[in-house]
């Protein structure tokens, strides 16, 4: 029991240790962005690494969503004889919830478990040790560029994810249902707001955009350096990104909306 | 990956960006008509605009000629004061005889105000008010009259 | 023990250690480390594997630091540096580890331009002029274009050792270059690490387990265990050193008079990564 007593306290005390870990090392990290006003390549090759490459999946899963929630909205709608309000249905719930939430969690599998592997491995086999002897700083040339990138990438891949689903929405709803296009469009238009509702929406973005790199970053430069190691960090990152995109999307709901 | 085929790639997802966030401005949601809406402004007071909100539309005979850019209550009248934006190919289109009422589209739809013009010869201008109003009909109310006369009639 | 303990401020150390402790959670990894690296020379670190020979380097290189004790580079106490201080001094260390380290998104040959890139503005025709001498002087101009996961490791090695080179170090660092190396490159390390120390008068300091070769250029040798050094002095001082640890482990007898081991440290079992089932022994009280 005291044991059991004991290594619960220790576990405690270890992640608030962590968390204390990670809020320095974010602190160190942002210190660096300013290098990067210097160093405008570093940033390109990394919206390359998060942005480009994690594109293609959110653009088919945007589609994706908006027809599916256009062939919900319709089913539901059409009993009250409000079939005319799917695009708003759609864009309401892509722009404000969707469109973040899910381009957050497809990002931190996608960008966000590379992130993490790719700086475990240059841990692991001594590339950040090698930079420091270099005299280079690993949070100028290494953390910082993915950093920003991610903060970046995360709001403007939600962006597009919204867009395409609406075009989705637009392909089921109007194409396929028989729902007049001009009333998709104006119904959308009239209930949606640009800045409190694509505003917010994009504000959503930055934040998950935030904390999905700072973790995927620090597990990466915190992990164990052996193959093990890394894996479990990846996973890791996965795992709390999302949690933090969910938990923190019902709060900034909660603001904003 | 050269570098040159990277900067490449950026920039054709820098332009899918622009290209998502005009669609989001001009096509989803109102930037649009926020944007557009270099107009004047009349007042109108209602006593009751029942579930009408700011950004409704304004019409003139099904047509929207502007929208709703404020509601706030005046204490003096006790009635709700609507401020109107109207777009400016609009101006002096309005006599100031013309009816602003609220109305419903379809039953469960949403509210927006309708503009009746009336035969005066003088023209609506910036910040004037709209005198002729008509309330917005509050379904609980209507069938409390409806009821009411009834009884009443009986 | 003949741990040289006078201040030298002759300038003929360019790196003294005092009295460093430094243990890694509960486990000390050095009690009262005492070891003088004199300029200019080839000098190599000898240990049993997980001793601490890599650790020592990188609080050289002021990656660690020590909970006691000194290390002075060039003068510069290496732990009381700030950063931009430590960065400084950094540039004048060219570091060579274990598994080359190589930056496996660039090129070889952006690999070894890299630090003339990060703290230089030298035109592209000088920069690429230096790093071909480099790559030829170790022998891999030939794939200046390979990425590093192209290479064997031995050649990655060689890699580092070029980029290591490329910033013209007033000192440089070997972690065990010759791992992985064949005969024939064996040879030409050993050459080269001589010819560069002589050319560009740089202090190297070296960490190997293949004795006879690394004992072979080097002017100065200090052999630790423990924590601290049981040995120090020429390649042939050692030699004809009395002790019979020193004696044991210059030769890899299976077994001898050590007492703390249980299982004898024959090198070249140490070489094949069986550094924790020693160093636990070595641990254990
Ligand atoms: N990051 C670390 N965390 C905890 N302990 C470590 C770490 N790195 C090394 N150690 C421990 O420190 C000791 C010294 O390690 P070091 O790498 O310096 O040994 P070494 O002398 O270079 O060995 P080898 O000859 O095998 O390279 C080892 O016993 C190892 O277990
Ligand atoms: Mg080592």
């Amino acid at each position: 029991m005291i044991d059991f007593l004991q290594r619960f306290g220790r576990t405690w005390i270890d992640m608030v240790g962590r968390l204390g870990r990670a809020t320095l090392f974010l602190l160190h990290m942002l210190g660096a962005l300013g290098s990067l006003f210097a160093r405008p390549s570093l940033l390109v090759k990394q919206l390359y690494a998060s942005g480009v490459m994690t594109l293609s999946i959110v653009l088919v899963s945007g589609l994706f969503v908006g027809m599916v929630l256009a062939l919900q909205a319709y089913n539901t709608l059409i009993d009250f004889g409000q079939e005319n309000r799917v695009g708003t249905l759609v864009a309401l719930t892509l722009v404000r919830e969707l469109g973040p939430v899910v381009t957050g969690l497809l990002f931190a599998g996608r960008a966000g478990s590379a992130m993490t592997a790719e700086i475990g491995l240059m841990k692991a086999t001594e590339q950040l040790s090698g930079l420091e002897m270099m005299a280079v700083d690993p949070y100028k040339r290494v953390f910082a560029p993915r950093f920003l990138a991610g903060f970046l990438a995360l709001p403007m891949l939600a962006a597009m994810f919204s867009a395409i689903g609406v075009i989705g929405g637009h392909l089921i709803g109007v194409d396929v249902l028989g729902v007049d296009a001009s009333a998709y469009w104006s119904q959308m238009q009239n209930a949606t707001s640009f800045y409190s509702d694509v505003g917010n929406g994009l504000i959503k973005g930055l934040v998950f955009g935030f904390v999905v790199s700072w973790i995927a970053i620090f597990e990466g430069a915190d992990c164990i350096p052996t193959s093990e190691g890394v894996s479990s960090a990846t996973t890791r990152t996965v795992v709390y990104s999302s949690l933090a995109i969910l938990g923190l999307d019902f709060l900034l709901t909660a603001v904003m909306f | 990956m050269n570098s040159r085929a990277i900067d490449v790639l950026v920039g054709v997802f820098m332009l899918l960006f622009f290209g998502a966030m005009f669609i989001l401005a001009m096509k989803v949601s109102n930037l649009t008509s926020l944007t557009s809406s270099a107009g004047y402004t009349l007042v109108a007071k209602f006593e009751n605009v029942g579930g009408l909100k700011a950004r409704a539309s304004v019409a003139a005979s099904g047509v929207k000629v502007g929208e709703v850019s404020a509601i706030s209550y005046d204490p003096e009248t006790f009635e709700a004061s609507v401020t109107l934006t109207i777009d400016e190919t609009f101006s002096d289109t309005f006599p100031t005889d013309t009816t602003a009422s609220i109305y419903t589209a379809g039953l469960l739809g949403e509210q927006y105000i309708g503009l009746d013009p009336g035969a005066e010869i003088d023209m609506l201008q910036d910040s004037d008010e709209i005198t002729l109003t008509q309330s917005a009909i509050v379904l609980e109310r209507l069938i409390g009259q409806v009821l009411f006369s009834r009884s009443g009639g009986s | 023990m003949s741990s040289p303990d006078k201040m030298s401020d002759d300038g003929t150390t360019l790196v003294q250690i005092r009295d460093l402790h430094f243990s890694r959670g509960s486990k000390p990894i050095f009690s009262g480390l005492n070891i003088d690296i004199p300029r200019g020379k080839v000098t190599t670190i000898i240990g049993p594997s997980g001793t601490g020979k890599t650790t020592l380097l990188k609080m050289i290189g002021g990656q660690l630091k020590a909970s006691q004790g000194s290390i002075h580079v060039d003068g510069l106490q290496v732990g009381k540096l700030r950063r931009a201080e430590l960065y400084e001094l950094r540039k004048r260390m060219g570091m060579l580890f274990q598994s080359g380290a190589l930056l496996t998104d660039l090129s070889v040959f952006e690999n070894v331009a890299y630090p003339l890139r990060e703290h230089t503005d030298l035109p592209e025709s000088l920069i690429s002029h230096l790093v071909l001498m480099r790559l030829h002087a170790v022998g891999l101009r030939g794939a200046r274009n390979l990425s590093p996961s192209e290479l064997s490791g031995g050649m990655a090695r060689r890699a580092a050792l070029a980029r290591a080179l490329v910033f013209d170090p007033m000192m440089i660092m070997y972690d065990e270059p010759f791992t992985g190396q064949d005969p024939i490159s064996m040879g030409v390390l050993l050459e080269l690490i001589k010819t560069v120390n002589e050319a560009l008068g740089l202090t190297s300091l070296m960490v190997s387990h293949d004795l006879k070769e690394a004992l072979s250029i080097s002017d100065y040798a200090v052999i630790i265990s423990e924590g601290v050094v049981v040995e120090a002095g020429s390649p042939e001082q050692l030699e004809s050193s009395e002790s019979a640890w020193v004696q044991q482990f210059l030769h890899g007898q299976p077994d001898g008079p050590v007492p703390f081991q249980v299982s004898a440290p024959d090198y070249e079992e140490d070489l094949m990564g069986t550094e924790n089932g020693n160093s636990r022994v070595g641990v254990s009280r």
